[in-house]
C-alpha cells in the first residue's frame, strides 16, 4: 500500500504548481486552469485522508468541491468570454481598470 | 383641604388661547385673534372670581391633583394645584390686572405685524404665571417660574429685529439663570432632607425643626438659596440689572410682566416659604437687608433717568425692595399687600406711560415731552392718581401698603424704617418729576415730530393725541383700584386677617388683634412718611415746574455724582468688567483657542491626517493587476502557514 505521505507530497506539488501557474501566467485561461489544479490538489489530500482513516466525509467533501468547481468553471468561462468580447484580449495585465 | 375640580382649568384656559393663536393666528383676522386671546384670559379671570366668591378667610385650601408626574421610590411629585388665601390674592391680581392689560394691548399693538404672536405670548405668560401661583409643590412652581422667564424673554425680544431688544431679552434670561441656579439647589436640599417638594409636607417637616437662632443650618441655607432665586426673578441686588433693560419690550409687557406680576413672583415665593424663613432668622435678615438696600439704591438711580420707562423700571425695582423688606421683617402679609397695590398703581403707571408713548409717536425721552395734560387729559388724570398712590399720599392704595411695611419695619429696626422713609421721599420726588416733565409746561418736541416709530408700532399722526378708549378703560379701572384698593383691603387689617391662615406661624400677625387701635407712635410714623412724600412732591414742583433751569445747574454742581447716577452707578460696566469680560476672554483664549481648536479640533484633524497618510501609502497595493493581488494572497497564505508550522514545531 502506498503510504499517506506520498499522496500528500503529490497533493502539495499539485497545489504549488497551481499557485505558481496562477502567479506567473498572463493568459486568463491558463490562470483558470491553475485554479482547477489547486482544487484538485486539495481534493487528492481529502481522498487520501479519507482512505487512511476510513472516513467517508472526506470523499463527500470532494464531491462538493467538484460540483462547486464545475459551477465556478461555467461562471468563470462566461466571464472570460464577456471580457474577451469587450477587451479583445485575454492578458490579465491589460485588464486592470479596477483600481484606485 | 377640599378637592376642587375647576382649579386646573384656570391655568389651562390661557394655554388653550396661546395654542390656538400661536398655531393658527398667522392667517386669522385680528378680530378673531382678539376674541380668542381676550376670551380665554377673561374666562380664567371669571373662573378666578368664581373660585374667590366661595372663599373666605376661614376656608380650607382647595387642591386638585391633575396627574402623576414623578414616582421614584418614596419620592413623588404630581401635577397638582393648590389654592389658599395667599394664592387667591395672587390669582386675582394676575388674572385681573392681566385681563385689563390684554384689553389695553388690543389698542396698543393693533397695528403691529406680530399682533397674533404678541397675543399668543401674553396668553402663554398667563398660563405659566398661573401655574406658578397655583402650584402645590415647588417643582410645579418651578415650571411656572421657568415658563414666565421664557415668556418674559420672548416678549422683551418681541421686536427681535432690533438689536437692543434681542440682547435685552438674552440679558434677562441669563441673569435669571443665576437666580434659578440657587432656587434649584434649594429644591435639591429639600428633596435630600425632607424627601418631598409638596408645600404641606415640606412645611410640616420644617415645623418639627427648631429655629436656627444661633448660626446657620439647613433652613438658613434653603432660605438663602431661595432668596437667590427670588433676587433673580424679582430684580433685587445684585441681580436687578436685567429689569431696566427689559423695558425694550412693548409697554403692555412692561406693565404686565415687569411691573405687576412676574417680577413679584419672588416675593410670592418667599412669602409662600414663610415657614422656612421664620425658622431661619439669618436668612430673614439677609432678605430684609437686600430689600432695603435695593429700595434705596434703585430709587436713587430713578432720579436721573430721562427715559420715562426707565424711571418706572427703577421704581419697580425699588418697590420690590419694599416688599422684600416687609418679608424680611416677618410682615409677609404686608409684603403681599404692597404687591397687590403695586400691581394696580405700577401697572397703571406703565399703561399710562404706554399711552403717552403711543400718543406722541413712540418717543420715550421725557425731555422731549411736556405739556401733554392738554392733549391727553385721561392719561394725565389716571397717571396722576397712580403717582399719588405710589408716592404714598393718603388715602390712595400705596399709602396703606407702604405705611404698613414701614410700621412693621420700624418694629424690627429703626434703620430699615429710616431707609424706607428716605426711599419714600425719593420715590415721591422722581415720580412727580416724571409727571412735571411729561405733562407740565409746554410741549417740547413739536419740531421733532418726524422721528417717530421708535416703539415700533408705526402709528402715523400729526401731533400728540389721546389714546383710543380700548386703551383708556383699563387705565380708568386701574385708577379706581389704585384709589380704593388700599383702603378697602387695608382698613382694619382686613387683608392681613384674610391671609392669617397662611402666615399663622408669622409672629407679626398673631400678636396684634384686628380691633386694637393704632398707637400714637404709629400715627407719628404715618405722619412722617406722608410728610416726606409731600416734601418730595414739593421739591419736584420747585425744580421741574417753577424753576426748570435749576436741575441743570444742580447737575452741573454735582458733576461727578450726577454722572454716576445717570450711568446707574456704572453697575453694568462693573459687571461687564468683573464677569462678562473675563468669561468671554477666558472662553476665547482657553476654551475656544485652547481646548476646542487646540485639543478637540486638533485630535480630529490629526487622526484624519494620519489616516490619509497611511492610506496614501497603502493604496498602491490596489493596482488593479490581478497577479499582484494573487501574489499578496499567496504571500499571506504562506505567512499564515509559516506561522502555524513555527508554532507547531515550537
Amino acid at each position: 500500500m502506498v503510504p499517506l505521505s506520498y499522496y500528500l507530497v503529490l497533493s502539495g506539488i499539485l497545489f504549488a504548481c497551481g499557485v505558481l501557474g496562477f502567479l506567473i501566467k498572463r493568459n486568463i485561461i491558463t490562470i483558470f486552469m491553475s485554479i482547477e489544479l489547486m482544487l484538485n490538489g486539495v481534493n487528492l489530500s481529502f481522498v487520501a485522508f479519507a482512505a487512511q482513516w476510513h472516513a467517508l466525509s472526506g470523499q463527500v467533501f470532494v464531491f462538493f468541491v467538484m460540483v462547486v468547481a464545475a459551477a465556478e468553471a461555467a461562471v468563470g468561462l462566461a466571464i472570460i468570454i464577456a471580457v474577451y468580447r469587450t477587451r479583445e484580449t485575454l492578458n490579465v495585465d491589460q485588464v486592470n481598470l479596477l483600481k484606485l | 383641604m377640599t378637592a376642587n375640580p375647576y382649579l386646573w382649568l384656570v391655568p389651562v384656559l390661557p394655554l388653550a388661547g396661546a395654542a390656538i393663536n400661536g398655531f393658527f393666528g398667522r392667517g386669522s383676522s385680528k378680530k378673531a385673534i382678539t376674541a380668542i386671546a381676550l376670551g380665554f384670559c377673561g374666562a380664567a379671570f371669571a373662573l378666578a372670581l368664581f373660585l374667590a366668591a366661595g372663599f373666605s378667610s376661614a376656608s380650607a385650601p382647595y387642591y386638585y391633583d391633575l396627574a402623576h408626574w414623578l414616582r421614584s421610590g418614596s419620592f413623588q411629585v404630581d401635577f397638582s394645584f393648590y389654592l389658599d388665601q395667599l394664592s387667591l390674592v395672587m390669582l386675582l391680581v394676575v388674572t385681573g390686572v392681566g385681563f385689563l392689560i390684554h384689553i389695553y394691548s388690543v389698542g396698543y399693538m393693533w397695528d403691529d405685524d406680530g399682533y397674533y404672536r404678541f397675543m399668543a405670548y401674553l396668553n402663554l405668560f398667563m398660563f405659566f404665571m398661573l401655574t406658578l401661583v397655583l402650584a402645590k409643590n415647588y417643582l410645579v412652581m418651578f415650571i411656572g417660574w421657568e415658563g414666565v422667564g421664557l415668556a418674559s424673554y420672548l416678549l422683551i425680544g418681541f421686536w427681535f429685529t432690533k438689536d437692543s431688544a434681542a440682547s435685552a431679552g438674552k440679558k434677562a434670561f441669563i441673569v435669571n439663570r443665576i437666580g434659578d441656579f440657587g432656587f434649584l439647589i434649594a429644591l435639591f436640599l429639600m428633596i435630600k432632607h425632607f424627601g418631598t417638594l409638596d408645600f404641606t409636607h415640606v412645611f410640616a417637616s420644617v415645623q418639627t425643626l427648631p429655629t436656627e437662632t444661633a448660626g446657620a443650618g439647613l433652613l438658613s441655607a434653603i432660605g438663602l438659596l431661595l432668596m437667590v432665586g427670588a433676587a433673580g426673578k424679582s430684580a433685587q441686588i445684585p441681580l436687578y440689572v436685567w429689569l431696566p433693560d427689559a423695558m425694550e419690550g412693548p409697554t403692555p409687557v412692561s406693565a404686565l410682566i415687569h411691573a405687576a406680576t412676574m417680577v413679584t413672583a419672588g416675593v410670592y415665593m418667599v412669602a409662600r416659604s414663610s415657614v422656612i424663613f421664620e425658622r431661619a432668622p439669618m436668612a430673614m435678615m439677609v432678605v430684609a437687608i437686600i430689600g432695603t438696600l435695593t429700595a434705596l439704591f434703585a430709587a436713587t438711580i430713578g432720579i436721573a433717568q430721562t427715559d420715562i420707562k426707565k424711571v418706572l423700571a427703577y421704581s419697580t425695582v425699588s418697590q420690590l425692595g419694599y416688599m422684600f423688606m416687609a418679608c424680611g421683617v416677618g410682615a409677609f402679609s404686608a409684603g403681599i399687600f404692597h404687591l397687590m397695590t403695586h400691581a394696580f398703581f405700577k401697572g397703571l403707571l406703565f399703561l399710562a406711560a404706554g399711552s403717552v408713548i403711543h400718543g406722541i409717536g413712540g418717543e420715550q425721552d421725557m425731555r422731549k415731552m411736556g405739556g401733554l395734560r392738554v392733549y391727553m387729559p385721561w392719561t394725565f388724570v389716571t397717571m396722576g392718581i397712580a403717582t399719588l398712590a405710589i408716592a404714598g399720599i393718603p388715602p390712595l392704595a400705596g399709602f396703606w401698603s407702604k405705611d404698613e411695611i414701614l410700621w412693621r419695619a420700624y418694629n424690627a429696626s429703626w434703620v430699615y424704617w429710616l431707609i424706607g422713609v428716605i426711599t419714600a421721599f425719593i420715590t415721591s420726588f422722581y415720580m412727580f418729576r416724571l409727571m412735571y416733565m411729561t405733562f407740565g409746561g409746554e410741549y417740547r418736541a413739536a419740531a421733532a415730530q418726524e422721528t417717530h416709530g421708535h416703539d415700533g408700532h408705526g402709528y402715523g399722526h400729526g401731533g400728540p393725541h389721546e389714546s383710543p378708549w380700548v386703551m383708556l378703560w383699563p387705565l380708568i379701572i386701574l385708577a379706581v383700584l389704585s384709589v380704593l384698593g388700599g383702603w378697602v383691603a387695608g382698613y382694619n387689617h382686613h387683608f392681613e386677617n384674610f391671609l392669617a391662615p397662611v402666615f399663622q406661624g408669622g409672629k407679626a400677625v398673631a400678636e396684634e388683634s384686628p380691633e386694637a387701635g393704632k398707637s400714637a407712635l404709629e400715627y407719628l410714623l404715618m405722619a412722617v412718611s406722608v410728610s416726606v412724600a409731600g416734601l418730595g412732591w414739593l421739591l419736584a414742583y420747585l425744580l421741574y415746574s417753577r424753576r426748570p433751569e435749576l436741575p441743570v445747574r444742580i447737575a452741573a454742581w454735582l458733576d461727578g455724582l450726577d454722572e454716576a447716577v445717570a450711568h446707574k452707578y456704572y453697575i453694568d460696566e462693573l459687571y461687564t468688567a468683573l464677569f462678562v469680560k473675563p468669561l468671554i476672554d477666558g472662553s476665547t483664549t482657553i476654551l475656544w483657542h485652547g481646548v476646542d481648536q487646540g485639543v478637540i479640533d486638533a485630535a480630529v484633524n490629526d487622526s484624519a491626517d494620519a489616516a490619509r497618510h497611511v492610506s496614501d501609502n497603502v493604496r498602491h497595493m490596489q493596482s488593479g493587476n490581478l497577479r499582484s493581488y494573487a501574489g499578496w494572497v499567496a504571500a499571506g497564505g504562506a505567512a499564515v502557514i509559516a506561522y502555524m508550522v513555527w508554532m507547531g514545531v515550537r
